[in-house]
């Protein structure tokens, strides 16, 4: 029964999605109050739908009811709870669902939060939001029934990938899908905007925050999965350049770049048309994603079962959405008035440039990713790209866009004097230098590319901190002024200036971990002791235990530094019945700056067995970094300016003696 | 209208005519333009610290061989390598593993620890023999015939089911497919 009603819900919220995408287009066009105002309790009454189906599978995958065939197929009696909830977006139909959940759920947001948006503007805005939802609820009804019953009933589940089964990866897609389905407020913004006619400093202050929140949530869910990836997948390795991953780090690598020419439209009414068109790709790139996943055009580990059918239809609305909305950009950009001017050298040049790269980065993702397909569709003949090409093209890319970024928010508006600017991060340069020196030394003067990437996250950490400092006077004053004039500094200062550290932190780990990796992989019998790093790894002998699905076979090491036991760690081997899979479940402890990473694999069939054990100095900043870029936004997104939002009517010349008291809260 | 605005759509244009014709192609699918053909001309040294090797002779030896492309750089492997371990375990079906443009000390660790199911490798370290077998990515598994025609390829992980209905079959000599010469 509660199968019927999930059903029944998200048919009614496809009749509903419809009505949301029209009428209040008509309404908004010829001035139809009664029509537009049909906007907001559509919203209101899709996402209450569509929350409704969700818990009706939610119900239906945590009572094991499998005459719900998604139910049958993708899960177990015998799976603990948490993978039971995490199995209703473990399948291509659940996760479409939880898809338009989200959709709906940024529309609800929209709708009851777009107080101070103008009517006509809001109204759009909720309408494209819905016609949106439209393209995703006619793949869910008609092709992705997710509440497909069968008949007679089995009486057990065929269990979720064994691989899934894993807490990291449980929360993994709801905050990916939170970025990528994020992105599509931007673009309805876009798509409004380009009705209307009118982009201005406002427009970019009600954008901003729903991109700072889909960037925020897409980066934790592409940190989440690289950490998955680094402790599951039984090598230590984070980073793959499959085709799923790319399609996750295109919009990401967008979605940044759109973040920064927001600040220059909001700032300085300049860039306007190219942040258009910028929010117009990033949802493109997130909906591209979904093609790439769903339809089964690239092989990856990641694919979901697919049929044909659907990679027609997904590729059918990518042309009308992504065509349609680029058609609409063709024609009404041109009227879009260009605004302020600016000097090459300067803040809003910075950020053109930074644009730019993060454009070339994305294309060059993009052309690894596509071109082994593209190249089979013109030629057939087939080749695969792998990670050399990626390291190849997008490293170098990276280099200059991290150089601008430490000098980038320092310099002013309008015109810069670059040697002023440069004068002012003397310190960092010289520490910069000390760290690259140092790292020279260290490493015995060999790997050049490890003295890169630490001089480079140097350099974005000492930018961080000097842009950060010199706002707050730290040296200047005493230090109860710092702290006022720290607390008073905007928000937006403080979360991009996390934001940057983080990623410098997070190079520093990348870099570190690549450059200085130790690895062991030696058969060991119970006894055996190797030396790692400074530590004594003796391995005591493997025993089975039992899972609650599934048997493990638990190896035991004992750490020890300087004769003193300082770790004990126990990898296992797990061996899923159903379905039939063996994983790894790799033993890190986090030590100074490093991790140890044990791995017990096979047995000789002698008493030894296969042990890895890795020592990877300074990972752990990796995840660091990227909570810290999470963070950033997150402060950022709670900036004055954007919570109060943006005043309802702006005068035509706005009075630069706008002072802060005299802000409405 | 300008046309730098348009310039947008148009690459667009370009992206969804290749993604279309790229839907057609389904790459689970693709039968290999080889099946019925013989093996190519190769011969490769072996994965380092094994012996033999692994050349077109060996694909020639009476009876069938199934061959799957593998590289320590490939997530998949990782997946689909405890099915290989088990049908070296648990039956006498020849496996050889071409191991694909791998870093000859990774792919030699990477079957240390995992296991080693295969009878023989073969290192392509340039990637060409793989080129020449018609290899779209890593991993592939071929079932080759005693006469070193190709019979079945299967691409991505290989699954149970496809183990069991597709490639036991053929290594039993059914649906065999004549080779063209």
């Amino acid at each position: 029964m509660i199968a019927e009603l999930g059903h029944f819900a998200i048919v009614l919220a496809l009749a509903v999605s419809i009505v949301q995408g029209t009428l209040p287009l008509v309404g908004a066009q010829r001035d139809i109050e009664a029509l537009s105002a049909i906007a907001r309790p559509a919203a209101v009454m899709q996402f209450l739908l569509l929350v409704f189906a969700f818990v009706a599978l939610t119900i239906a995958f945590t009572g094991s009811d499998f005459s719900v065939l998604n139910v049958w197929q993708n899960s177990h009696t015998q799976k603990p709870l948490l993978y039971k909830i995490s199995g209703v977006w473990g399948n291509h139909e659940g996760s479409l669902l939880l898809w338009v959940v989200i959709l709906a759920a940024f529309g609800f947001g929209v709708a009851t939060m777009g107080n101070n948006l103008p009517p006509s503007l809001r109204t759009r805005v909720i309408a494209i939001q819905g016609l949106i939802g439209v393209g995703f609820l006619l793949l869910l009804v008609f092709l992705s029934n997710p509440f497909e019953r069968v008949f007679p009933v089995p009486a057990q589940g065929n269990g979720l990938n064994p691989l899934l089964q894993d807490p990291g990866l449980a929360f993994h897609p709801p905050f990916l899908y939170l970025g990528y389905v994020g992105f599509s407020i931007a673009f309805s913004f876009a798509v409004a905007a380009l009705i209307e006619g009118k982009v201005d400093a406002a427009w970019a202050r009600w954008v901003r925050p729903w991109t700072l929140a889909a960037w925020t949530a897409l980066t934790i869910g592409i940190a989440m999965g690289s950490w998955w990836a680094y402790y599951e997948l039984g090598w230590g390795g984070w980073w793959f350049w499959d085709p799923v991953e790319n399609a996750s780090f295109m919009p990401w690598l967008l979605g940044t770049a759109l973040l920064h020419s927001a600040i220059v439209v909001e700032k300085r009414d300049a860039l306007k048309t190219w942040t258009v068109l910028l929010a117009i790709l990033t949802f493109s790139f997130s909906l591209l994603g979904t093609f790439i996943v769903r339809s089964g055009v690239l092989n990856s580990v990641h694919a979901f079962a697919t049929d044909p059918a659907r990679g027609v239809y997904i590729l059918a609305f990518l042309v009308v959405a992504i065509g349609g909305s680029l058609a609409l950009y063709a024609w009404r950009a041109p009227t879009l008035k260009t605004g302020g001017v600016f000097a090459p050298m300067s803040r809003e040049g910075s950020l053109v440039l930074n644009n730019l790269l993060l454009i070339a980065a994305t294309a060059t993702v993009f052309i690894g990713t596509m071109y082994p397909l593209f190249l089979d569709a013109i030629t057939g003949e087939k080749v695969t790209v792998g990670p050399p090409f990626f390291n190849a093209t997008f490293v170098p890319l990276m280099v200059p866009l991290v150089v601008v970024m430490a000098i980038g928010p320092m310099m002013p508006w309008k015109r810069a004097d670059l040697a002023g600017t440069l004068a002012r991060m003397k310190v960092a340069a010289i520490v910069t230098v000390a760290v690259a020196l140092l790292t020279l030394y260290l490493s015995g003067f060999e790997p050049i590319l490890a003295v890169l990437g630490m001089a480079l996250g140097t350099w974005l950490l000492a930018g961080a901190a000097i842009d950060i400092g010199e706002r707050t006077r730290i040296f200047g004053i005493s230090f109860g002024d710092t702290l006022k004039r720290g607390r008073n500094l905007p928000r937006s200062a403080w979360g991009g200036a996390i934001a940057h550290a983080g990623l410098g932190v997070a190079i520093l780990g990348i870099t570190g971990s690549l450059s200085w990796e130790i690895e062991r992989l030696q058969i060991m019998r119970p006894g055996d002791r190797i030396g790692i790093a400074g530590y004594e790894v003796e391995f005591e002998g493997v025993a089975p235990v039992p899972g609650p699905n599934y048997d493990a076979v638990r190896g035991t090491f004992r750490v020890y530094r300087d004769d003193e036991l300082v770790e004990v760690m126990t990898p296992e081997t797990r061996r899923f019945t159903q379905p039939s899979m063996v994983t790894t479940e790799a033993a890190i402890r986090p030590r100074n700056f490093g991790d140890l990473y044990a791995v017990v694999g096979e047995s000789n069939g002698d008493g030894g067995f296969a042990t890895r054990i890795y020592h990877k100095p300074m990972i752990n900043w990796l995840w660091v970094g990227s909570v810290m870029m999470a963070l950033g936004g997150l402060v950022s997104l709670t900036d004055r300016r954007l919570r109060v939002g943006a005043p309802r009517r702006r005068t035509a010349e706005t009075k630069p003696a706008l002072r802060p008291q005299q802000q409405a809260t | 209208m300008r046309l730098r605005y348009l310039l947008p759509a148009i690459a667009f244009v370009v992206v969804a005519v290749g993604l279309g014709v790229g839907l057609t192609l389904k790459p689970r699918e693709i039968p290999s333009a080889l099946i019925g053909k013989p093996v190519p001309e190769f011969s490769l040294p072996a994965v380092e610290g094994r012996t033999g090797g692994l050349t077109t002779a060996d694909l020639k030896t009476g009876s069938p061989v199934l061959v799957n492309v593998f590289a320590s750089w490939c997530g998949p492997c990782r997946v689909e390598h405890p099915l290989f371990m088990e049908l070296a375990r648990t039956t006498d079906v020849t496996i050889y593993g071409l191991n694909q443009r791998d870093a000859p000390a990774d792919a030699a660790r990477w079957l240390e620890t995992f296991g080693d199911p295969y009878d023989k490798t073969g290192a392509d370290l340039d990637g060409r023999a793989s080129i020449d077998w018609g290899v779209y990515g890593v991993p592939e598994t071929f079932v080759v015939d005693g006469a070193g025609c190709i019979q079945y390829k299967h691409i991505s992980v290989l699954t149970r089911e496809v183990l069991e209905e597709e490639i036991m079959p053929r290594l039993q000599g059914q649906k065999h497919v004549p080779c063209e010469k």
